[in-house]
């Protein structure tokens, strides 16, 4: 059907909940990126299948839906009315699931979540720190409907905002998302109300508006989540930003990494052109606005703005000097507005519920929620959004359940490439734009991995020195060049042979880069090593003056040695060691020549008895 | 002379055809503004990868030079010049990936196919890449082979996710 008005869209909605109420119990299924890798796919079929097999098609409902959050834990399952959520559901606990739980109303205990800090089941999502915890605005429907279904999106509120919007001027709409305090959730946290108003007031018939969906920050899953779970929101967003600064043209620029979301996304796309939400005269409002999805083809350089507009163009990603903005001559040179995928999920409830409710929530001038992919060495990885303002602590201990294997805590990386680390003294700053920077950190996009006593930071900030180096565009200098002198100081103080005048070259160098780099993945592109030299200097220490690398990680620094009180003497070591420097008795313990050793690791991988011991 | 016409190998016969599925593509694309990468996509869908004589087909029929495609190919990571191996391999070493070992499962992989990273099997069945980050970080470290993602991988699962892929 058409939709034209807001009455249809209320048409819809009751239709749906009618239909939906029908059932006694509805089993959704999580289809988000983890819970594939999982194989949902299968248990999801089963499912349905069994569903059909027991004649209970008319009573249970099966819906597919975007990532519920504990991406670990999948597939994942939650059963309602009751409520109840189950994890690692393979088709085999999914018919015990059906058979009791849906079926008889019993509850499987030892299905569901086991959170690590209670130690113990607990059964009811309501229940679950990881969810309790949680305020969410812009993952409001992902996860709680059927990612394909238009129909459900419009019952859940979907398009009202819309509707809401083309009733306002230009201005207004401006000025309540300016009124929210609303900054850009892409990194660098530029408000979207001043955005959106050089927008509206750049000249010109043609302006496009454009969705950066590059999430090219390893460790950041969100965007891809978000898209994956609720296209149809990012629709909503981008149709009704469109409206604001008057582009007809919008496009969404995704990784080429993620296959799911481009899918669903251009499946959303064409579904909204048939109901009539995208293309001419939107909802009666004689407003046209299309959006197209281009694919990006890995380059992390174009999820900065100019760079992703050559690429968009189809041209090599490199990025052009500002100014000209994009605002006043960008994509094909027509004036461009630029935001990230987590910005455009809020503005459809900040038009329903306004400004003044969206800056309700937040500290300071961070206001509403944020979205962080939690990963690394944390218990509960997967999604989370939380009101700006939460500590880190409360962040990584109470919704991610702490540190895997009972190890300490290190550090948290927040920012990826462009970010720095947080360490324990900090754990309990606030989660705002304003704190994460003073501490030498950025918000970032969102990803914020968790590292335990078993992280090397020298060497973590040469994994992020690698990854700029593999990814630079080459078109300036000091990150062509710089960037490469700081790899390879600090290749050299991992293998054991830097001196401590290498830091201060590289804080030498980081200055300079930062100072003269042409955009903003070259000007970041030093926090990594200057965040790490200043909360843990003592390592680079020890890696320098002691060739030690205190958490075991560089295989240069490190020795092997035989517990003898584990050793049993089996010469399996011995026999694999290619440098035969491994000597010992039959059954007595064996003993490592330091002198010859080129330290492969052979023995250690061979041990059965986990004798050998690398420190 | 007009024999060499019709005796054309099966081999020759695919990529003509393929040749037409991409002049097809580069057709539904014109009258669009800055397609290039979109149709680099889709021969690399088509042929696999993109060596020069498809790279030239490209330029000829987008009015571009074979200089300005293979410029714009070259920078992206996405696209390669060599041809594929009936199974990628690829490790992700995003920071997530990295921070759960990601690294120790290259060196296993090394060790159990014989070949280095960027490197194919003598057979062609196999070829080690380092990947970007694939975006299942709540799940790393992770091994992608051709389209399915391995979850949380140990060195000692890499012997037995390679022989899921020998049989087929």
């Amino acid at each position: 059907m058409i939709i034209k008005n807001v009455q249809d869209l209320k048409l819809v909605a009751d239709r749906y909940n009618a239909e939906f109420g029908k059932y006694e119990h509805t089993v959704y299924v999580c289809g988000g990126g983890g819970c594939i890798s999982s194989k949902c796919q299968a248990t999801k079929d089963f499912v349905e299948s069994y569903i059909k097999e027991l004649g209970l098609t008319d009573k249970v409902n099966v819906v597919f839906t975007g990532c519920m959050g504990t991406c670990a834990m999948g597939p994942v399952v939650l059963i309602e009315p009751e409520r109840i959520y189950y994890v690692h559901v393979t088709p085999e606990r999914a018919k015990d699931i059906i058979d009791r739980q849906v079926v008889k109303g019993e509850v499987i205990e030892e299905y569901t979540f086991f959170d690590a800090n209670l130690q113990k089941h607990i059964p009811c999502i309501d229940d679950i720190p990881f969810f309790a915890e949680q305020v969410q605005i812009v993952l409001n429907k992902c996860g709680k409907i059927p990612f394909d279904s238009i129909e459900a999106y419009i019952a859940k509120g979907g398009f009202t905002a819309e509707a809401k919007a083309f009733g306002m001027t230009q201005e207004q709409i401006v000025d309540e998302v300016t009124k929210s305090g609303l900054r850009g959730r892409g990194g660098a946290g530029f408000p979207t109300g001043i955005k959106w108003s050089a927008g509206m007031k750049a000249p010109g018939e043609n302006k496009c508006i454009v969705c950066n969906a590059d999430e090219g920050d390893p460790g950041a899953f969100m965007d891809r989540s978000a898209i994956e779970g609720d296209p149809f929101c990012l629709i909503e967003g981008m149709t009704i930003g469109g409206y604001a600064i008057g582009a007809h043209n919008g496009y969404v620029y995704c990784r080429a990494e993620y296959p799911v979301a481009v899918e669903r996304f251009n499946k959303a796309a064409e579904i909204a052109r048939e109901w009539g939400l995208l293309g001419k005269n939107i909802l009666g409002s004689g407003f046209d606005f299309d959006i197209e999805l281009r694919i990006g083809a890995g380059a992390f350089v174009c999820g900065e703005e100019t760079a992703l507009m050559s690429s968009i163009e189809g041209q090599r990603g490199e990025p052009r000097q500002k100014p000209p903005f994009p605002f006043e001559s960008g994509l094909f040179g027509y004036p461009t507005i630029i935001n990230n995928v987590e910005t455009y999920y809020n503005i459809a409830e900040i038009i329903n519920k306004g400004a003044d409710w969206f800056a309700s929530y937040g500290v300071g001038r961070s206001k509403g929620t944020k979205v962080f992919a939690l990963a690394g060495d944390v218990i509960n990885t997967g999604i989370v959004e939380v009101p700006m303002g939460m500590p880190l602590r409360k962040l990584i201990f109470e919704i991610g359940g702490g540190i895997v294997d009972g190890k300490k805590f290190k550090a948290a990386q927040i920012g990826g490439p462009s970010g720095g680390c947080i360490t324990e003294k900090n754990l309990d700053t606030s989660v705002d734009y304003e704190s994460l920077t003073s501490l030498g950190a950025i918000m970032g996009s969102g990803g914020l991995i968790v590292m335990s006593e078993d992280t090397c930071m020298v060497d973590t900030a040469r994994f992020f020195m690698q990854f700029i180096q593999d990814e630079s565009c080459g078109k300036c200098t000091p990150c062509r060049i710089g960037t490469k002198r700081m790899l390879e100081i600090l290749e050299r103080i991992v293998a054991g042979n830097g001196t401590l005048e290498d830091l201060d070259t590289l804080e030498e160098l980081s200055h300079v880069i930062k100072d003269t780099a042409m955009c903003g993945l070259g000007q970041t592109a030093p926090n990594p090593v200057l965040s790490t030299i200043s909360n843990f200097r003592d390592e680079y220490e020890a890696h320098i003056v002691d060739k030690s690398c205190p958490a075991h990680v560089c295989s240069a620094l490190a020795k092997y040695y035989i517990d003898p009180e584990k050793c049993r003497g089996c010469t399996l070591c011995a026999r694999n060691c290619p440098v035969q420097c491994i000597s010992g008795k039959v059954k007595e313990p064996h003993v490592i020549d330091q002198s010859k050793c080129i330290k492969c690791g052979a023995c250690q991988a061979n041990c059965k008895f986990g004798a050998v011991i690398k420190k | 002379m007009s024999d060499v016409v019709k005796n054309l190998t099966a081999e020759e016969v695919e990529k003509q055809a393929n040749f037409e599925k991409l002049a097809n593509v580069i057709d539904l694309y014109s009258g669009k503004e800055g397609c290039l990468i979109q149709v680099l996509h889709a021969a690399q869908e088509i042929f696999g990868y993109l060596p020069y004589e498809v790279q030239k087909f490209v330029a000829d029929n987008m009015g571009f030079s074979v200089s300005y495609v293979s410029s714009v190919s070259s920078f992206y990571s996405f696209f390669s010049t060599t041809p594929k191996t009936k199974h990628d391999v690829k490790v992700c070493l995003g920071t997530a990936c990295y921070v759960r070992g990601g690294s120790a499962l290259i060196e296993k992989l090394q060790e159990l196919l014989g070949i280095g990273v960027g490197e194919a099997t003598a057979d062609n069945l196999f070829s080690i890449h380092v990947t970007r980050c694939v975006g299942a970080c709540g799940l790393a470290p992770v091994v992608v082979v051709d389209d399915d993602v391995h979850k949380q991988v140990k060195p000692g699962d890499l012997a037995g996710i390679l022989d899921q892929y020998r049989g087929e």
